[in-house]
């Protein structure tokens, strides 16, 4: 299935097809697929919930969303779907409650097809942190989705669902929806409600939409963002319409491109679709300007300590005592929070826990978390300046093209390293989105990345959308034969 | 040899908010093992903390109250460490900027001529979540976990180390207790857990300096504070001098043996690895709502005291006494609004004498007392006007404290206890018992005062206690003279 947010509300709008039809469809191609891309369905309760927006639109109460299946990233809280965080941690978890995101899903009458899979704790760039094992790229299954909402990019390149949450904490949207060919933003910090999301680096998280274009990530992102009361960094400002300029021409649109960001450091062929990315976006009236990130390159050491120091902390409450995994045999308290957590954590979460809790102890805090925090102001500051000479940024989203499952995972240095032109979007808060710009080695996609000043949402989708309006790499689907594409299409 | 005590307190004050410090579930005492533990309170993953403003209201007005610093900008941190009792793995608490920063509270130590006022200096106050419950009876070789109290809000007031004796210290506990509840932040309820001191108790000989402490946990009794101390103190003085040097601990008080012991050394300490909570902004607190909250106080206890001594003339100690605490501070300037401030020292000696007394024989409070501050004002009317003596008014008090009557009026005159006054009622009395006394009256005429005092009583007992004690003295004497 091709077919777009849009496209699909059109059908459901005119009676040419139910909610329970589409979510019945959606749910054989995710059982058909091989991908691995969900980590739990529960057909049930899909189609409770596609009856449940079949009954809204008869009592003439549908949204723009109502009745549209999607894939929900297993990191938000939703009340009787098991919710594990990609962790044999949350292997047992039921959630009591419902995540903001959820919640607003629900009203807008959105489809859980089923819960996607994820790097454990959304700690990951290529789904081979899941306890549930790893996710396929729909392009070529020996290579990785990117990480950690690998389970959603897999699922919408796939054609399995039009749509998927996903969380953004160094990369973890742009990065899998560049890997898979797909549309993913990242708000503005506070934008989206993080009360219910699983908390991995808490300054850092954000939630977002991915889907096939720009403008049903628009659509998605009216209904996921907006102020909650419950969570403390959401921010108190008017609701807006994500949509409302995405047909504004492009004339006289700065683009700014870092300096450096095109050279050495990547790839030729990820090189070249971006040059010809932002080319296009020239031919569409926008005008390419030169700008500095002098900090940028601190960016993933400055990362590398924020977020393990924050899911240190955040991962404590994981102790075997309330809820979650707890080991069969212990000799005391100690033994067991050790051993529960120990055999509940994989590689990834156990290294960034102790990572995180070395940089917090007594004699390093100043030496790393406090020098983290000042590299990340002038990373700010960075950005401030930059946005002075030009509206959005452009570049890529990765060095290369996704790789093969298993070729960086002897390295996690190496694997950090793919995460630098996308984690000081993070440590700046900013909103940023990766559209398909083209293909590269392998027939792989790749992904253009627009970053925007605070709250600039809205113009971010419209530049996308324009783009998407004169190319056609965002409609390509993978070739028939590969594994989540075949026979269900 | 003598040596000098250093002392200085934390105190856990338990803020009488409804809900707790970051979650809507309630804070009320004594329900069910965990029915007031919501998600938020449990930590189930995705939850967020949420500030609690009253708590913040209560911490704003408690820095008003001792003259500190209101933080403008103060920053929430997480202190690290596992406990079953700690859901989050981290307890939400203040660390490097506190909310409430310097202040003073004015103590009074010691009776009589060794009384001495003085003032404590305070470094601290910041606001923190209470950690849940563990319960290591009754379940058989494990262990129970109660997370009602999980997230109830604290403010931990930190004195400076300026106490040098547990008398100085249980005066402070004790007028800190008094301001909270004044204030109306805390319940003060001790058994409840609601006010809570760590005591931090080193020795040193003079001139030398600061010994090393040891801190003495969770003491919930002005009484055990005392206790606590005063055995710390014996035992590091003990210590020192069979040579031995004082380890940096801390240490539990056993109420039943008296003495304290060791619960870790400074090796154990943790490591809390405390950290800015990046789930809750920076505490912001803009000058407008200081003012809000200060117009929402009461008047201070020292500026009443001092009022009182002013207004109404009435000695330190008596306006000490009577602003003991906020309700009978309002009681008495009730009974002196109906009875007038000329009535002020008769109100006051009846507020601190017959009504404590009277409530305390009850253990009520002055809240609960029967007989209303108008109702007093009226007793206090008819002393005044000579229409009932001292006596009689005792009588109609207690006769008011038991329903008889709506009205110290009504009371005087449905039981007749007017006072005579009517010479005329009176000598015949005088007569009678002049001529019942003959023993008495000799003694009198032979120099013995004593004997007179008790013609005057056998007067007093015959008129029933209504003939008024200043005529029968006149009356008495000039029919002695005669």
């Amino acid at each position: 299935m091709s077919a777009t947010i849009i496209a699909l509300a059109a059908d459901l709008a005119a009676g040419r097809v139910s909610a329970v039809e589409l979510a019945t469809e959606a749910l054989a191609r995710a059982q058909a697929s091989t991908l691995s891309a969900f980590i739990t369905l529960d057909p049930e309760r899909t189609l409770a919930e596609a009856r449940a927006a079949d009954a809204l639109r008869a009592a003439g109460s549908a949204g723009p969303l109502t009745g549209i299946p999607f894939a929900q990233k297993d990191i938000f809280c939703a009340e009787g779907w098991r919710t594990t965080a990609g962790s044999k941690m949350l292997g047992n978890f039921v959630a009591p409650y419902d995540a903001t995101v959820v919640a607003r899903g629900k009203a807008a009458g959105l489809v859980t097809i089923g819960r996607a899979n994820m790097d454990e704790f959304a700690m990951g760039s290529t789904n081979e942190n899941s306890a549930f094992g790893p996710v396929r790229n729909p392009w070529d299954a020996a290579r990785v989705p990117g990480g950690s909402s690998g389970g959603s990019a897999a699922a919408v390149a796939a054609g399995i669902v039009p749509a998927a949450t996903g969380t953004d904490t160094g990369g973890s949207i742009r990065q899998p929806a560049g890997f898979c060919g797909i549309t993913g933003i990242k708000p503005t910090y506070g934008v989206v409600s993080r009360y219910g999301m699983i908390a991995y680096a808490s300054s850092l998280d954000q939630g977002g939409p991915m889907a096939r274009t720009a403008q049903d990530c628009a659509v998605l992102l009216n209904a996921m963002a907006g102020f909650d009361e419950r969570d403390a960094t959401s921010l108190q400002r008017e609701a807006e319409d994500y949509t409302r300029d995405l047909d504004q021409p492009l004339d006289g649109l700065r683009v700014g491109v870092p300096r450096g960001w095109l050279g050495d450091g990547v790839s030729a062929d990820v090189r070249a679709a971006v040059e010809a990315g932002i080319a296009q976006l020239e031919a569409l009236g926008a005008k390419r300007v030169e700008v500095d990130l002098p900090h940028a390159q601190y960016a993933i050491a400055a990362y590398y300590v924020i977020a393990p120091a924050e899911a240190s902390s955040n991962l404590s409450r994981y102790d075997g005592v309330r809820y979650g995994h707890r080991a069969a045999e212990y000799a005391d308290l100690a033994d067991m929070y050790a051993k529960s957590r120990a055999e509940g954590f994989g590689a990834e979460v156990r290294r960034r826990i102790l990572v995180g809790t070395y940089v917090l102890s007594a004699g390093y805090y100043d030496a790393y978390y406090l020098k983290a925090q000042q590299v990340r102001r002038r990373i700010a500051e960075d950005f401030a300046t930059a946005f002075s000479a030009c509206d959005v940024i452009a570049g890529p989203i990765a060095p290369t093209v996704a790789y093969k499952l298993g070729e960086k995972t002897a390295d996690p240095v190496q694997m950090y390293l793919g995460d630098v032109y996308t984690t000081l979007v993070n440590l700046a808060g900013l909103p940023a989105l990766s559209v398909p710009c083209g293909f590269g080695e392998g027939g792989m996609p790749v992904g253009l990345q627009l970053i925007g000043g605070a709250f600039s949402e809205a113009r971010l989708l419209n530049v996308a959308h324009r783009f998407q309006q004169t190319t056609d790499h965002h409609l390509r689907m993978p070739p028939a034969g590969a594994p989540g594409a075949g026979g269900a299409q | 040899m003598t040596w000098e005590v250093v002392i200085g307190l934390e105190t856990h004050v338990q803020l009488s908010t409804r809900s707790k410090i970051f979650s809507g579930a309630s804070t009320a005492f004594g329900a069910e093992p965990n029915r007031q533990a919501c998600a938020v309170d449990m930590a189930l993953p995705g939850v967020l903390p949420v500030m609690n403003e009253g708590a913040v209201d209560r911490a704003i007005a408690f820095g008003l109250a001792i003259g500190a610093h209101v933080a403008p900008r103060s920053v929430f941190a997480r202190k690290n460490y596992f406990y079953p009792d700690l859901p989050k793995g981290y307890q939400i608490s203040q660390f490097e900027i506190p909310v409430v920063q310097g202040g003073s509270i004015a103590i009074q130590v010691g009776e009589g001529d060794k009384a001495y006022t003085k003032q404590v200096e305070l470094t601290r106050a910041h606001l923190e979540e209470d950690a849940g419950k563990s319960l290591h009876e009754d379940f058989h070789g494990m262990s129970g976990i109660d997370l009602n109290r999980a997230g109830t809000p604290l403010l931990e007031i930190v004195t400076e180390p300026v106490m040098t004796s547990s008398a100085e210290a249980v005066a402070y506990a004790r007028a800190l207790h008094a301001l909270v509840m004044w204030i109306g932040i805390c319940d003060g309820n001790m058994q409840e857990g609601s006010f809570r001191c760590d005591a931090n108790v080193s020795v040193r000989r003079p001139g030398e300096p600061l010994g090393t402490r040891r801190e003495i946990k969770n003491l919930n009794s002005f009484r055990f504070l005392q206790q606590a101390i005063d055995y710390e103190i014996r035992w590091q003085i003990e210590q020192i001098e069979d040579g031995h040097t004082i380890q940096q601990a801390t240490v539990l008080f056993d109420p039943d043996t008296g003495e304290t012991r060791m619960m870790r050394s400074k090796e154990d300490a943790h490591d809390y690895r405390y950290f800015p909570d990046p789930d809750l902004p920076p505490l912001v607190i803009e000058q407008a709502r200081i003012e809000r909250v200060k117009a929402g106080m009461p008047e201070l206890p020292a500026a009443m005291q001092a009022r009182f001594a002013a207004d109404y003339g009435l000695s330190a100690y008596d306006a000490g006494q009577l602003t003991a605490s906020l309700d009978t501070a309002r009681y008495f300037e009730a009974v002196v609004a109906a009875a007038g401030a000329a009535q002020a020292k008769p109100a006051a000696n009846w507020v601190m004498g017959e009504v404590a007394a009277r409530l305390n024989r009850e253990e009520k409070g002055i809240g609960e007392s029967p007989v209303s501050p108008a109702q007093l004002a009226g007793v206090l009317a008819r002393v005044a006007d000579n229409t009932i003596s001292n006596n009689i008014a005792r009588k109609v008090f207690e006769a008011l404290w038991n329903g008889e009557g709506a009205s110290a009026d009504a009371i005087i005159e449905a039981q007749g206890l007017k006072q005579v006054t009517d010479a005329s009622a009176i000598e015949p009395i005088i007569d009678e018992v002049l001529a019942a006394n003959p023993q008495s009256v000799a003694e009198f005429r032979a120099g013995k005062e004593k004997a007179f005092n008790a013609l005057v009583g056998q007067v007093m007992k015959a008129s029933r206690g209504k003939a008024s004690p200043a005529q029968v003295n006149e009356l008495l004497r000039k029919k002695l003279a005669g």
